[in-house]
C-alpha cells in the first residue's frame, strides 16, 4: 500500500517551518515590493496582490499562500488577498526547434522526443499589481 | 523589512569569523509602528484603486548579487556557490581542494550553516582565511549575507572565493549570490536519482561532481545512471567524478578550478 502525505500536511504546523522554505523569503519580498509601491503612490492600506509564479520556479502555490499571510502581518499588507497566477512552462527544443508547453524538467519535446529543451516560459516570479486603499 | 533596525528581519543570521567572541544576541525589539492601525478588512479586494508593479520578487536579491558580481569582478575575485544535501563530502572536498591550491592562488571560504562554527573552523585549520555564515532557521544564504561576510573576510585580488550553501538542494537553487557558476555536489551514499528528484538545482548548476567514490564497490549507487538523469535535466552540465579521501579524479576538478584562474 502506497501512502501519500497530502500537500497542504504540514502547514498548519506553523512555528516549525514558516521561515524554514524559501517560500517565505519570497513572501517577505512581496509584501516589501507591494508596500514600497503602495506608500510611492499614495496607498495607505494594501486590499489584494497579484503575483504571476511559473510552474518551474520551483514555488510551492499552498506555501507562498501562507507565508505571505505571516509574512505581511505588522505591514500595510496585513490581511490582503494574494491571488497567485500561474504561468504554464514552455520550452524551444535544440532539435527541431518546436515550442512546446512543458510540464518538468525532464520532459522530451512531444514532437521529435529531443531532450535538448530551452525553458522559454515558466521561471516567471512576479508581483503584478495591487489594489489599494488611499 | 524592519524598520527600526533596518536588519531586514534576519536577527538571528550570525556572520563570524572562526575565534571571535559570541556577539551579544540581537535581541528581538518590539517593532512599534507609527502607524499603529488596527485594520481588520475582511473586505473583498475588489475596491480600492489599482496599481500596477510589475517587479520581479527576486528584484532585490538579484540586485545585490549584481553588485556582489561587480565587486569581485573589479577585484578578479571568482566565486563558486557550492549547493547540495547535507553530508555530501563539501567540507572535505573543499578541504583536499585548499591544501593543493594554497600554494597557488588565493583563496577564501565563505561556510553557511544553520548553527555552528565547524566548518569555518575546519577550514581555518587549512590555512585558508574563512567565515561562517549561521542562518539560524533559515535554508538557504542570499545576496546580502554575502555582501556582509566579504566585508568581514579578507578576500585578496585574483582570490578564487567558495560559498559553501546550507546543506539543502532546494531553496539555494533560486538565490543567485553573485557567483560565477553553481556546483551541485552528489556523494554516491545518496540515491542516484538525486537529480531528478531535486531537479531544479541541477537546472540551475553548471558542474556537478560526485563524491565519495571510493565507497562505489559498498554501495548500490549506479553511477551512469545518475549522470544520464543528470544530463537529462541538464544537457550542459559539466560532471566530475571524485574521491577527495584518496585523491581519486581529483586531478581532473583541480585542472578546471585553476584554468578559471588562468
Amino acid at each position: 500500500m502506497l501512502y501519500r502525505l497530502r500537500k497542504d500536511f504540514l502547514l498548519p504546523n506553523k512555528s516549525a517551518i514558516v521561515k524554514s522554505m524559501h517560500e517565505m523569503s519570497l513572501a517577505m519580498s512581496i509584501v516589501e515590493i507591494a508596500s514600497n509601491a503602495a506608500r510611492s503612490q499614495g496607498g495607505k492600506i494594501i486590499n489584494h496582490v497579484e503575483v504571476e509564479v511559473g510552474s518551474l520556479a520551483g514555488v510551492m502555490e499552498e506555501a507562498l499562500s501562507f507565508c505571505f499571510a505571516a509574512a505581511a502581518q505588522d505591514s500595510i499588507a496585513a490581511g490582503a488577498t494574494l491571488k497567485i497566477i500561474p504561468v504554464a512552462a514552455k520550452a524551444r527544443c535544440a532539435d527541431c526547434g518546436e515550442i512546446q508547453p512543458i510540464d518538468s524538467f525532464f520532459d522530451n519535446c512531444p514532437r521529435c522526443q529531443g531532450h535538448q529543451l530551452e525553458i522559454i516560459q515558466g521561471r516567471e516570479l512576479h508581483v503584478l499589481s495591487i489594489i489599494v486603499d488611499e | 523589512m524592519c524598520e527600526s533596525c533596518g536588519c531586514n528581519h534576519k536577527h538571528d543570521t550570525l556572520i563570524r569569523r572562526p575565534d571571535t567572541v559570541d556577539p551579544a544576541p540581537h535581541t528581538a525589539h518590539n517593532h512599534v509602528h507609527g502607524d499603529g492601525h488596527g485594520h481588520d478588512h475582511e473586505h473583498e479586494h475588489g475596491h480600492g484603486r489599482k496599481i500596477l508593479v510589475e517587479q520581479a520578487i527576486l528584484s532585490k536579491n538579484d540586485q545585490l548579487a549584481g553588485q556582489n558580481r561587480r565587486q569581485f569582478q573589479a577585484r578578479g575575485v571568482i566565486a563558486l556557490n557550492l549547493v547540495s544535501s547535507p553530508g555530501s563530502g563539501k567540507t572535505t572536498l573543499l578541504e583536499q581542494t585548499l591544501k593543493i591550491l594554497k600554494t597557488e592562488m588565493p583563496l577564501a571560504v565563505i561556510e553557511g550553516d544553520q548553527q555552528t562554527m565547524h566548518d569555518a573552523e575546519r577550514i581555518e585549520a587549512v590555512g585558508v582565511p574563512a567565515i561562517q555564515i549561521n542562518t539560524g532557521s533559515g535554508c538557504h544564504l542570499d545576496a546580502d549575507m554575502i555582501s556582509r561576510a566579504v566585508q568581514q573576510l579578507p578576500v585578496a585580488e585574483r582570490s578564487l572565493l567558495f560559498i559553501e550553501n546550507v546543506g539543502n538542494l532546494v531553496c539555494p537553487a533560486l538565490f543567485d549570490l553573485g557567483e560565477e557558476c553553481k556546483v551541485v555536489i552528489l556523494s554516491v551514499t545518496e540515491g542516484e536519482d538525486k537529480p531528478q528528484k531535486y531537479p531544479y538545482m541541477f537546472q540551475a548548476a553548471q558542474i556537478a561532481v560526485i563524491t565519495k567514490t571510493d565507497l562505489l564497490p559498498y554501495v548500490d549507487f549506479d553511477i551512469s545512471r545518475a549522470k544520464s538523469l543528470a544530463l537529462h535535466v541538464n544537457p550542459d552540465l559539466r560532471i566530475f567524478e571524485l574521491s577527495a579521501k584518496t585523491g581519486l579524479g581529483m586531478a581532473a576538478w583541480l585542472d578546471w578550478l585553476r584554468s578559471l584562474r588562468a
